[in-house]
This record gives C-alpha cells, structure tokens and sequence, in this order.
C-alpha cells in the first residue's frame, strides 16, 4: 500500500519541527519519491545519522510500505 | 535478529576492506537502488566483496538491525558501517568517497 507524500512529509515534520521538506513523486505512481529534507537541528550530525532521524520519523516504513524514497538530507 | 546472524554479519563485514549487501549479483542488480552502488563502485574502480542478502533471509533481515538501517543496499569499509546508496551518491558528488577510497590505497 503505497503512502502520499503529503503524508511523508507530515510525519516528518511531526518528528523534526524545524525541517523543510520536499517531496517529489519521481515516477508519478504514488510510490517512488524523492525527499529533500534540510534541518538546522542535524548541525552536529553525520550524514548516517541524519538519514536515521528521517528513517525514525517514518516509524519503520521505510524498506517496507515505502520501497523507494530516495532521501537527501542538510543542514539549514 | 538471531545470536547467529549477528556473528555472521560481523565476520562478513570484516572479511574484507569494501563489502557491500545488496540485492543480486554486481552483473545481475536485483534493486534500482543497489544498481546504482554498483555503478557508483565501479566508476571509482574499487575492489569491493558483494553479499546477495535475497539468498539468505537471516542476512536480509539481520543486516537492517546490525546497522540500525533500514534498506538495502549497505556500504562497509573496514568494517564500518558507511550508508546506503544516497549518501554513497551525495558522498560521491562530495569527493568523500573517493577519498575514502584514495586513503584505503595508500594505507595498502
């Protein structure tokens, strides 16, 4: 079941208050997505942990419901 | 994950300098995703050891805990856990990569 990307960006807010996020749909099915996340709390972060704190907003859908969201990350 | 694929992994990580997981063969990428860390491994023209995790199920569900990770493909160099192929890309794009490849060289 494929998720919106209103919705994957909602959830990402949720857990990271102060990130911009952009979503694009890559293919136009509802399924393959780029994210463009930049925040100005992962100052400090390396890029693996950066992507965890993405991965963890998205409570486990990540490589499950969400297949494919290609995901960059910075900081602001 | 089982005590078992844990020690699996670990040992596999460590077998050699450049190990990714991923899903099919280097020839025969099963995954968008791990097709593109191939490509991108190649174009540095690193030697690396590839783990086809769609043979084995303990990997493929014990490799996402190990690294607290949760797709695949999955990039260790020395036995450190480096990402998946996004920050293998932006790192790529960077010249971190190469760098981490041009460091592992001299130190051979």
């Amino acid at each position: 079941m494929p998720m919106a990307a209103d919705d994957i960006a909602t959830m990402i807010k949720d857990a990271i208050p102060d990130a911009q996020v952009e979503i694009t749909d890559l293919a136009g099915d509802g399924d393959h997505y780029a994210a463009m996340v930049t925040a100005a709390s992962f100052a400090g972060l390396s890029r693996v942990k950066q992507h965890q704190a993405v991965y963890a907003a998205l409570g486990g859908r990540m490589g499950g419901v969400l297949h494919a969201l290609q995901l960059t990350t910075a900081i602001s | 994950m089982t005590d078992d694929s844990n020690a699996r992994i670990d040992a596999l990580v460590k077998a050699s300098p450049v190990v990714l997981f991923m899903k099919g063969s280097p020839l025969f990428p099963q995954c968008g995703f791990s097709n593109r860390a191939i490509s991108i491994l190649n174009h540095l023209g690193v030697e690396f050891e590839s783990v086809d995790v769609l043979q084995d199920q303990g990997i493929r569900q014990g490799i996402k805990a190990f690294s607290d990770w949760p797709t695949i493909p999955q990039l260790y160099v020395n036995g450190e856990f480096i990402g998946g192929s996004d920050i293998m890309m932006e790192m790529y794009e960077a010249g971190e990569l190469h760098e981490l490849f041009g460091g592992e060289k001299v130190a051979n």
